[in-house]
């Protein structure tokens, strides 16, 4: 049997107890795992479902940009230059990039180290594994490609942007005109990027890898205001998860004729 | 107004040891560390806590107050309920020597390993000067008292004892980050950082920010700055082919840029 290790170590206090914590320690765990498994599982069934993601003007991010030969008329904005070897529905070939920079965020990693891989579960709590190697070995040193995935993010967005931009024609494809589908796409895509700008990566990249800030004196302005969007970052993360299912959501009841989208003008 | 409150101490040494019941008078507006100094003084007097300044500046009296890493002289009683039990037990991260007292030293050697500030030469009116937004970029992490709580709540060492041989722990990953981001420092710690202080057995689960009595944002503003810097230095491929194309990687490695210059 291998010697005790940990709290357990024959130094340390002895204290039977795994945690001696006496508040609800596991809630954060617990909700953490349930938003993100049912995101894992509605995200899924929606990417694999291939259908009711276009109704005229909306395109959900989903399937956004939609470039396969499966596309439905109209949504595929940037053609359909992947052609039709691609085996499964558009969305799974898109949905790579916002899963490469939630996978590797630097919120996200807590989040799921905590809930998941429970180490730690929280804070004190001593975690199952015996033994630990962090992000030093593969498959986790990959982590370290974050700020890759966020500039292929970055891109993305501007995509969203355009899908926003583009929700205020009419269905009949005339310029002008808004509906409740226009408001949810606009936030949509502006909480998507408020949620890459506040990257650590992002932090670091504008300004945060300086020495002197003194001597880069736009940089320094620059990382002064993603600063104050990285003290949001976990909250950002949230919003624009739960909001980008909402939009796909709203869109997929409008495509499929649950409910038609009320037009402001 | 006053009350009894309902005390558990953990009473031992690195030999065995036990959660002791007490019960403790104590008045409004004193915290867990007056509560303790009762107890040594009216009815366990060989009870073992290190303190000294009582105003949560000097670090000493780190423990666990119902299993979470906190300063005894900064945990109001008010906290907790008028019936609810308070545990104390010493920081199960380090070695016990007896009762609350624990044997940190581990942190001063880890403390040896770290290279120390090394200016460049001083200019020739003999004066080193540094803008204001310079300065106060270092503020933050020289707010260390060095309680070691962050030391204490990281699992890395906390649930692997053999990890201390590789890894520095939140507290040093301060100090790297304090010395990478001044202006005047020549080193580079980069891969040091990685390879001596293990920045990559962090998993950015920022209990250590969470038991900061001081407040410091150690994983935001330090451990991940200091991760992105590895990345630069070492996972970046884009950086990697940077320096192979302007032969930066065949200068010493002392004289590097690879942006230090910045």
């Amino acid at each position: 049997m291998a010697a005790p290790t940990g709290i357990k170590s024959p130094t340390r206090a002895r204290i039977a107890a795994r945690t001696l914590r006496t508040d609800r320690w596991w809630l954060y765990p617990t909700f953490t795992a349930l938003v993100l498994l049912a995101f894992v599982v509605y995200a899924t069934y929606r990417a694999f479902s291939g259908q009711h993601y276009f109704a005229e003007p909306y395109l959900t991010p989903f399937y956004s940009p939609c470039v396969t030969t499966e596309c439905v008329e109209g949504s595929a904005h940037l053609g359909t230059w992947v052609g039709d070897w691609w085996p499964f529905s558009p969305a799974v070939l898109i949905l790579v990039i916002p899963l490469s920079l939630r996978l590797t965020c630097y919120y996200y990693r807590k989040a799921y180290y905590r809930s998941f891989w429970m180490s730690p579960p929280a804070c004190a709590v001593g975690e199952p594994h015996r033994r630990y190697t962090g992000e030093t070995r593969f498959p986790l040193i990959l982590q370290n490609i974050h700020r890759y995935a966020l500039y292929i993010a970055l891109a993305y967005n501007v995509l969203l942007t355009y899908d926003a931009v583009m929700s205020f024609k009419s269905p009949e494809g005339e310029w002008g005109h808004m509906g409740l589908g226009s408001l949810i796409l606009v936030v949509n895509a502006v909480l998507l990027a408020l949620y890459s700008l506040s990257c650590h990566s992002c932090r670091h990249i504008i300004g945060g890898r300086l020495r002197n800030f003194s001597k880069h004196p736009v940089r320094y302005r620059l990382w002064g205001g993603v600063s104050v969007l990285n003290g949001r970052h976990a909250q950002l993360a949230w919003a624009s998860l739960v909001w980008v299912a909402f939009t796909d959501f709203y869109i997929w009841m409008v495509a499929s004729g649950t409910w038609s989208d009320p037009r402001f003008f | 107004m006053g009350y009894d409150l309902q005390m558990k101490v953990w009473r031992g040494d690195a030999t065995g040891g036990e959660l002791v019941d007490y019960t403790v008078p104590v008045e409004e507006g004193e915290v867990v560390l007056d509560a303790l100094h009762r107890i040594q003084a009216t009815q366990s007097g060989d009870l073992a806590v290190r303190w000294n300044c009582k105003a949560g500046k000097c670090g000493s009296c780190s423990t666990e107050i119902n299993g979470r890493p906190r300063l005894a002289c900064m945990t109001r009683l008010s906290t907790f309920e008028e019936g609810e039990t308070v545990t104390v037990t010493p920081l199960r991260t380090f070695p016990v020597v007896r009762d609350l007292v624990t044997d940190v030293s581990y942190n001063y050697k880890v403390a040896e390993t770290v290279p120390p500030f090394a200016p460049e030469p001083r200019p020739a009116d003999g004066q080193y000067r540094m803008q204001q937004v310079d300065v106060e970029r270092g503020q933050e992490f020289r707010k260390c008292i060095e309680c070691f709580l962050c030391q204490d709540v990281c699992h890395v060492i906390r649930d692997h004892e053999e990890n201390k041989q590789s890894f520095s722990g939140p507290r040093f990953f301060l100090r790297y980050a304090e010395l990478e981001m001044h202006p005047l420092d020549t080193n580079d710690r980069r891969e040091l950082a990685r390879e001596q202080a293990g920045i990559g057995m962090c998993n950015i689960t920022k209990c250590c920010t969470e038991v900061c009595p001081e407040g410091i944002h150690i994983t935001d503003n330090a451990i991940i700055p200091m991760k992105e810097r590895v990345v630069d230095r070492s996972f970046d491929p884009v950086t990697w082919l940077g320096r192979k194309i302007f032969r930066r990687d065949q200068l010493p490695e002392a004289q590097v840029p690879q942006g230090r210059s910045e």
